[in-house]
């Protein structure tokens, strides 16, 4: 795909502003990696050699028994029995001495014989976002050298949970955010379109939409129907696609007096061509000013809501939960300190981007 | 010593780390008394050179050379020292007396607010001025109009109150930039008669900036001809005028639309008409939207175009002609019939009218506005083509490059877009579009009104080109007499929504019955005002 002699000149543009140009460089690779959570953080191994045979126990259910064990449930990798059994090939001794066992099967003989050695490949944080750190002391508990940034306050590793948790917030504003926006240009296309007698009735119902307390309706939707994250995604758009209508409307009220606008409707060509090849283009660009307040308060409202407790079910892994325990645990600075970075940095990197964007944008700005 | 003085300036803009020269060494000197045009195409850097005196132009302007004003260098000045000068010894009018003026401010307050800042005038003393310079430019009644929004006045009235700011401080030095060229034909006489008689009464220096030969005719003392940033030929204006020694300069003076339309076979049939078409807009007011009053913008207007015949229809801004135009093309509402092929389509539905379309096309003013900033031109001219088939072409790249060859366009460009083209091209590309459909019938509303006079003449060449092969009915919007002129067939003048005469070209040219008509016919012709003509 080639680009347009403007979309090249934008590009160039953006590329000049260094600060938003490594912003998106560096949000592009933390956000590639928060993809890949279940490999970085995660109480499974990604891949188990047991016997000469191979597992990926990331896909896929094992039961215990498959390693010579005695649960038919799945297997706690992350348990010394586990281990041992996998490494020593499905010793019985394992249920005894583990730690010892697994000590000795390094050099792969046990008392003389011979084992059938296995492995297992583990990311670098054996712990997901819901898994309970076992071990001495109270949650939440400091950081150690197992728990980077310490625990919460129902003992589950913190780092764990800043990984899910981002890839959640960015994947909850992204969702939100190109569903509102597609909503809100519609309707502001239709209105600034037709005007008129439609943009007038469709005007007052949006003022008696934005006069209604979302967190009202969010709090009952939610003791109605149960929390859940697509719900709060459906709430989110229904009260967020008004923010772009106000815009779109304008330059499409704008846009209808223009001469070219006239000369297609004196070819002949529809309506709907009308709009969306000679208007929506336009409106892109007001749109695209408006798209950073936009994702950038969808993180805010995710974050809000679950800081008073209205948000997501509480098994998901939610920054805004973290900054509720920070609060609720003030001896634990290190929830505090990791909620303050992690939304610091994301917000901030977010920013940068559509500040870059939006100047890339703008027809009058000169770059030197 | 001159009052103003260029040496040698150069103005470079920068773009993408580039400097894109826009005046290349350029000096002349402005006399005491003396009025000076600059004349030439658009971006020939004319305003440019003017804007630059005080340093009036964008910071992405780079200025070398030197600029002095009564012996001080103003290039590298002081913005401090620049102030002083701006409105006070150097004073500015500018082309768009709509935009110049700012809204929300009386009269009283715009005129007052110079005053305050060069004078420190204020109260009684500065309402006493203002009076007197508003009576000076020819407002009537000064007084009553103090409290005057700038939206309550004419055009004409707007330019006069521009040109009272300009005066209020005495100025030594009035630059205009093309300060008459937003402005109907009558008024611009008027304009430019009450600037001839104010310079002469306040002994002022006047820079004039224009790209119209017989504006700088009637009102220079010297004139600098303006091509690509340099001046290529400065004199005398009589001796310019009667001796161009460049050929730029030859080329302007040569370049005006000429000639007469070819004439019409007596069995010619008729493309469109209609009879006593009235477009009148209502006024609603209250809640029940109550119709209290018309807008009447076009009273009963009859006339009838058949092939390769050009109906013109000229008159003042404000006068209905483009809203006839509109009406006709079916694009805004109207009562009356309108038959277009012999069918009456008035009250006809947008999908009823679709088929017809392709019949009927229209070309819009402004060259810039009328083409989509995002389509390549090949994306432009096939539009149509969506909508309608075109015998004769396998695909529709094939038409676009047959049309585009026909029109005086390069093929090659196809895929370029509209901002790389000059005005003269984009033209062509609206003609294209509209041609591609092979109408019967095209509406050309001031096709040529914003183009320069040499583009101009093409242009008038290529519809009259047009017209001859493909048959052609031409409904022509202009307030230039001149190309109506080498154009119609039949013409008629229109005054606030009436037809005030109408007829065969040269009836209407040579012997107009009506005082209005005279007084267009001798404010564009000769540029001179018409008393009692009632305007």
């Amino acid at each position: 795909m080639t680009l347009s002699p403007l979309n090249q000149r934008r590009w160039r543009n953006f590329r000049a502003n260094r600060r938003a140009f490594w912003s998106l460089i560096i949000f592009s690779i933390l956000f590639g990696l928060s993809l890949f959570a279940e490999f970085l953080a995660n109480d499974k191994p990604i891949l188990v050699q047991y016997r000469g045979g191979y597992y990926m126990p990331i896909f896929k259910f094992y039961p215990e028994t498959e390693f010579g064990g005695d649960f038919r449930t799945e297997a706690v990798y992350r348990y010394a029995e586990v281990q041992c059994l996998v490494e020593t090939g499905g010793m019985v001794d394992c249920f005894d001495d583990p730690d010892t066992l697994i000590e000795d099967a390094k050099d792969g003989v046990i008392n003389g014989d011979k084992i059938e050695k296995g492995w297992m490949l583990w990311p670098p944080i054996r712990y997901s976002f819901n898994t309970q750190v076992e071990g001495p002391g109270a949650a939440p508990s400091a950081p150690t050298s197992q728990n980077w940034l310490g625990t919460d306050d129902t003992k589950r590793d913190v780092v764990a949970r800043v990984i899910y948790g981002f890839r959640l917030s960015v994947f909850f504003t992204l969702i939100v955010s190109v569903l509102s926006s597609f909503v809100g240009i519609i309707a502001g296309a239709l209105q600034g379109f037709f005007g008129g007698r439609t943009d007038l009735i469709f005007q007052r119902i949006l003022e008696i939409w934005g006069a209604m307390p979302s967190l009202y309706v969010i709090i009952i939707l939610f003791a109605i129907l149960g929390r859940s994250f697509w719900l709060l995604v459906m709430v989110t758009i229904l009260f967020g696609w008004t923010a772009l209508v106000g815009v779109v409307r304008a330059e499409f009220l704008r846009a209808r007096n223009f001469e070219y606008i006239r000369a297609a409707r004196a070819l002949g060509v529809s309506n709907g061509t009308i709009m969306f090849r000679h208007m929506l283009p336009n409106a892109m660009v007001a749109t695209l000013t408006m798209l950073p307040f936009i994702v950038t308060g969808n993180i805010g409202t995710l974050a809000s809501l679950d800081f008073l407790g209205f948000g997501l079910p509480s098994s998901y892994p939610s920054l805004g939960e973290m900054t509720l325990q920070a609060k609720q645990n003030l001896q634990a600075p290190w929830l505090g300190f990791t909620a303050f970075f992690t939304y610091a940095i994301m917000l901030s990197l977010l920013v940068f981007i559509f500040e870059g964007v939006r100047d890339a944008f703008d027809p009058r700005k000169t770059f030197r | 010593m001159s009052l103003l003085r260029y040496t040698d300036l150069r103005v470079g803009f920068r773009q993408d780390g580039s400097v894109v020269e826009a005046v290349t060494g350029v000096s002349f000197s402005v006399e005491k008394g003396e009025t000076v045009a600059l004349v030439g195409e658009s971006g020939s850097g004319k305003s440019v050179t003017a804007l630059s005196s005080v340093n009036l132009l964008p910071d992405t302007a780079e200025i070398t050379g030197s600029i002095t004003y009564q012996g001080q260098e103003l290039v590298g000045a002081s913005e401090k020292e620049l102030r002083k000068l701006r409105g006070n010894d150097i004073s500015f009018i500018f082309q768009e007396p709509m935009t110049s003026l700012n809204p929300l401010h009386t009269l009283e307050k715009q005129l007052s607010e110079v005053l305050l800042i060069h004078h420190g005038m204020t109260g009684t003393a500065a309402r006493v001025r203002v009076i007197e310079l508003l009576e000076q430019v020819g407002i009537h009644d000064p007084e009553s109009r103090l409290k005057d929004y700038p939206h309550q006045l004419s055009g004409g009235q707007r330019q006069r109150v521009m040109i009272a700011m300009a005066l209020a401080n005495d100025p030594e030095l009035l630059i205009a930039d093309e300060p008459t060229t937003a402005l109907d034909v009558t008024i611009q006489a008027q304009i430019l008669e009450l600037l001839r008689e104010l310079k002469d009464r306040l002994g002022m220096s006047m820079l004039f900036i224009t790209h119209d030969l017989n504006i700088v005719r009637k009102i220079a003392d010297r004139v600098c001809v303006m091509k690509d940033g340099e001046i290529v030929e400065t004199g005398p204006t009589a001796l310019i005028f009667d001796n161009p020694q460049h050929p730029y300069t030859q080329m302007l003076l040569a370049a005006a639309a000429t000639g007469r339309p070819d004439p019409v076979p007596e069995d010619a049939k008729v493309v469109a008409e209609t009879e006593k078409l009235r477009i009148w807009f209502p006024v609603q007011r209250g809640f029940l939207r109550k119709t209290v009053g018309y807008v009447k913008a076009v009273n009963a207007a009859s006339f009838s175009v058949r092939e390769g015949e050009t109906v013109g229809i000229v008159g003042e801004s404000g006068s209905g002609k483009t809203t006839l135009a509109l009406a006709m093309m079916r694009l805004i509402s109207s009562q009356g019939p309108v038959v277009v092929l012999g069918q009456d389509i008035q009250g006809w539905s947008n999908r009823q009218l679709r088929p017809l379309r392709a019949d009927m096309q229209i070309v819009f003013q402004d060259p810039f506005g009328s083409l989509s900033p995002r389509m390549t031109v090949a994306q432009i001219i096939a539009e149509g083509l969506s909508v309608h088939k075109v015998e004769g072409y396998a695909s529709s790249e094939e038409a676009v490059i047959d049309i585009m060859r026909e029109v005086g366009l390069d093929p090659e460009t196809r895929h370029r877009y509209p901002h790389e083209f000059s005005g003269g091209q984009r033209q062509r590309i609206a003609i294209a579009r509209a041609m591609i459909l092979r109408p019967r019938l095209l509406v050309l509303d001031e096709p040529t009104s914003a183009l320069d006079m040499t583009v101009q003449v093409q242009i008038v060449e290529l519809l009259r080109k047009l017209q001859v092969t493909h048959k052609l009915a031409y409904l022509f919007i202009s307030h230039d007499l001149r190309v109506v002129r080498a154009l119609s067939h039949k013409v008629m003048v229109m005054k606030r929504g009436d037809v005030v005469e109408a007829g065969d070209a040269d009836v209407i040219f040579d012997a107009p019955k009506e005082a209005y008509t005279r007084a267009l016919v001798a404010a564009a012709f000769d540029l001179k005002v018409e008393e009692g003509a009632g305007l």
